[in-house]
C-alpha cells in the first residue's frame, strides 16, 4: 500500500475471556459436587492480523460484541494478548472512555496535570501546554473547582481537551466523539482532522457510522472476533449497513 | 510539534520496566501521591492532622494501659521505646495495607489506561512516608527531651531501620497488592495479620522476655529476631532509645540480623516484582 513505517502491527493476536461463575469456595464445592462447569471460554478475538502504517486513519468497526474495544485495549497495553502480539511505534494515548483519567476530589487544575501525566507527557510539556488546554476545554472559573461538581458536558470537554493535547504518536479512541454538544463535537473533529493531517495515527472504534466516514480512510469490520472485511472506509460501511 | 521519529523501534505497550518505570515516571507519581493524600482526607477540617492524631491516641492507649497498669516501666524511659516501636509497626501496617488495596482501589485507571501499574503500590509507600515524616519528628524530640543525645552509629541504626521498613513493604505490597486482584481475600488476611503484628516485636515489651521464655540460644528466639521487622524496631530503639546504649539493651549480634534482614527484603522485593509483572497482564480483565 506505501512504504510509511509501521505505526501499529498487530500479529497473530487471539484474546480470550474466562467467564468464571464462582468465586468463593463455597460455591465451588457446590457447584463441584453438582457436577456444573465453573468457567468456560469465551473468544473474544481469533487470530487477528493488522498493520496499520503510520498517518493511517482507521476504523474498527463491528456489532456490540464483536471483539473492536478488547482489539483497542489490546493496543494501548491495557490488557495482554492470549497468543500473539501487538506492537506500536512512538508515543500512544488511549482515550477508551471519556474521562477515564479524572478524579472526581482532585480540582480541574489537578486533572489536568494528573491526566495529561498519565498520557505520558512530561511536567515541562504540560506546563507548555497547560494555557491551551484550558482554552480548548474552555471551563473557566471552574478550574480551581473539584470535578464532581462538573456538568457532565464540561467533564467531558476538560477530558478531551487533555487527550487531545498530548499530541500522541498513536491515537486510540473509543466511542467518544458520541457526546457533547454540537460546536465543541466541531471543535474536537477539527483537531482530531489536525492530529491526522500531522500524520499521527488514528484508530477509531464507533458506531457512528457518517462520522467514521468522515474521519477515516480505512475500514475494518469484525464480526465475532474475526476480520470479515477490510479496506476502503466506505465499503466497510457498506457492508456493515448490508442485511446480514 | 514532534512528529514521529521513523527509526524509533516498534514496541510492545503495557510491558513496562517495572519499577525502574516508576522512577523514570517521577512526576506521574507525585501526582499520584498527592492524589491520594486529597481523596483521603476529602472534605476533612483536620486534614494531614489525622495522622497526627491517630499515633497519639494509640501511643496514650498502650503507655497507659501497658506502661502504668502492666507495670512495663521497669523498661527505662517507656514512653520512647514504645513510641519507637509504634512508629515501626504502624508505618508498616499503613504501608502494607494500603498497597495490599492500592490495585483494586484504582481498578478504574488500570481498566480503561495504560500506566505503570507498580505506580499504585508505589504511590501507598510514599503515602506512608508522608504520614511517617512528622513521628519521626516526634520521636527525636521526645528522645531529646527524655536525655538521648544523638550519636553516628546510633543514626545510622535509625535510618536504616527505617528504610528496611519501607523497602519490607514495598516488596509485600508490590505482592499483595498484584495477588489481591485475583483473590480480594488478600486484604483479609492482611488486616488480620497486621493486628497481630504488634505482639510479635519487641514494642510493647523488650526483647529479654522473649528470650526468658524461648531460652537464650533457641531456634524459636533466633526466627523472632530473624522477623526483618523485629530487626528494624530494634534498629530504630537502638537509633532513639537513650537507654539503648547500654549494655544489654540491644540484641546480641543485632549487626548480623540487619544484614540478613536486608538480604531478605531484596529477594521479596525482586519476587514481588516477578508476581506483579506475571499478573499485571491480567488486572484489566479481572477488576
Amino acid at each position: 500500500m506505501s512504504t510509511r513505517p509501521i505505526a501499529v502491527e498487530v500479529d497473530g493476536v487471539t484474546k480470550r475471556f474466562r467467564l468464571r461463575h464462582t468465586h468463593s469456595l463455597k460455591e465451588s464445592l457446590v457447584w463441584t459436587v453438582q457436577g456444573r462447569e465453573r468457567h468456560n471460554e469465551f473468544t473474544a478475538l481469533d487470530d487477528i492480523n493488522l498493520t496499520v502504517p503510520q498517518g493511517q486513519t482507521m476504523a474498527l468497526l463491528g456489532r456490540n460484541g464483536s471483539g473492536k474495544s478488547t482489539l483497542l485495549k489490546l493496543m494501548a497495553g491495557v490488557m495482554a494478548p492470549d497468543e500473539g502480539r501487538v506492537r506500536l511505534r512512538g508515543r500512544v494515548a488511549g482515550l477508551l472512555e471519556v474521562g477515564a483519567g479524572l478524579h472526581p476530589d482532585l480540582t480541574g487544575r489537578e486533572n489536568v496535570f494528573l491526566n495529561a501525566s498519565i498520557l505520558g507527557m512530561t511536567e515541562a510539556d504540560i506546563r507548555a501546554r497547560y494555557d491551551d488546554i484550558v482554552d480548548f476545554a474552555d471551563i473557566g472559573p471552574f478550574l480551581d473547582t473539584q470535578v464532581r461538581f462538573y456538568s457532565s458536558g464540561m467533564f467531558l470537554r476538560l477530558a478531551f481537551a487533555v487527550a487531545v493535547h498530548t499530541e500522541p504518536d498513536v491515537f486510540l479512541v473509543d466511542e467518544i466523539l458520541a457526546v457533547g454538544d454540537e460546536p465543541f463535537r466541531r471543535r474536537c473533529l477539527e483537531r482530531i482532522e489536525r492530529l491526522s493531517a500531522e500524520g499521527r495515527t488514528l484508530v477509531v472504534v464507533s458506531h457512528d457510522l457518517p462520522l467514521v466516514e468522515r474521519l477515516c480512510n480505512r475500514g475494518v469490520v469484525l464480526q465475532q472476533g474475526s476480520v470479515i472485511h477490510d479496506g476502503d472506509v466506505s465499503e466497510a460501511v457498506a457492508h456493515l449497513k448490508a442485511p446480514a | 510539534m514532534t512528529v514521529l521519529q521513523p527509526e524509533a523501534a516498534l514496541t510492545v505497550q503495557g510491558w513496562g520496566g517495572g519499577l525502574l518505570e516508576v522512577v523514570r515516571r517521577r512526576f506521574l507519581l507525585s501526582l499520584l501521591v498527592r492524589k491520594e493524600l486529597r481523596v483521603r482526607y476529602r472534605a476533612s477540617v483536620l486534614g494531614l492532622g489525622w495522622s497526627y492524631v491517630k499515633p497519639a491516641v494509640q501511643f496514650l492507649v498502650y503507655l497507659v494501659g501497658m506502661g502504668l497498669i502492666l507495670q512495663q516501666r521497669a523498661i527505662g524511659n517507656y514512653p520512647v521505646y514504645l513510641f519507637g516501636g509504634l512508629v515501626v509497626v504502624t508505618t508498616f501496617s499503613e504501608a502494607v495495607g494500603n498497597a495490599s488495596r492500592s490495585v483494586v482501589a484504582n481498578a478504574d485507571l488500570v481498566k480503561k489506561i495504560y500506566l505503570p501499574r507498580e505506580l499504585f503500590p508505589v504511590a501507598s509507600i510514599c503515602v506512608a512516608v508522608v504520614h511517617l515524616a512528622p513521628q519521626v519528628v516526634v520521636l527525636l524530640a521526645g528522645s531529646l527531651l527524655s536525655g538521648w543525645r544523638p550519636d553516628p552509629v546510633g543514626m545510622a541504626a535509625l535510618v536504616a531501620g527505617l528504610a528496611l521498613v519501607l523497602l519490607l513493604a514495598l516488596g509485600l505490597g508490590l505482592l499483595l497488592g498484584a495477588v489481591n486482584v485475583l483473590f480480594r481475600d488478600v486484604e483479609n488476611v492482611v488486616d488480620l495479620v497486621l493486628m497481630v503484628l504488634i505482639w510479635v516485636s519487641p514494642v510493647l515489651y523488650p526483647w529479654q522476655r522473649v528470650a526468658a521464655v524461648f531460652g537464650e540460644g533457641s531456634i524459636w528466639l533466633a526466627i523472632y529476631q530473624l522477623n526483618p521487622l523485629t530487626v528494624a524496631v530494634e534498629l530504630v530503639h537502638r537509633g532513639t532509645w537513650a537507654s539503648g546504649t547500654n549494655a544489654g539493651a540491644t540484641p546480641p549480634g543485632l549487626a548480623g540480623q540487619t544484614v540478613a534482614a536486608f538480604g531478605m527484603t531484596v529477594v521479596l522485593i525482586a519476587v514481588g516484582q516477578l508476581v506483579f509483572r506475571r499478573l499485571s497482564g491480567r488486572f484489566a480483565q479481572e477488576l
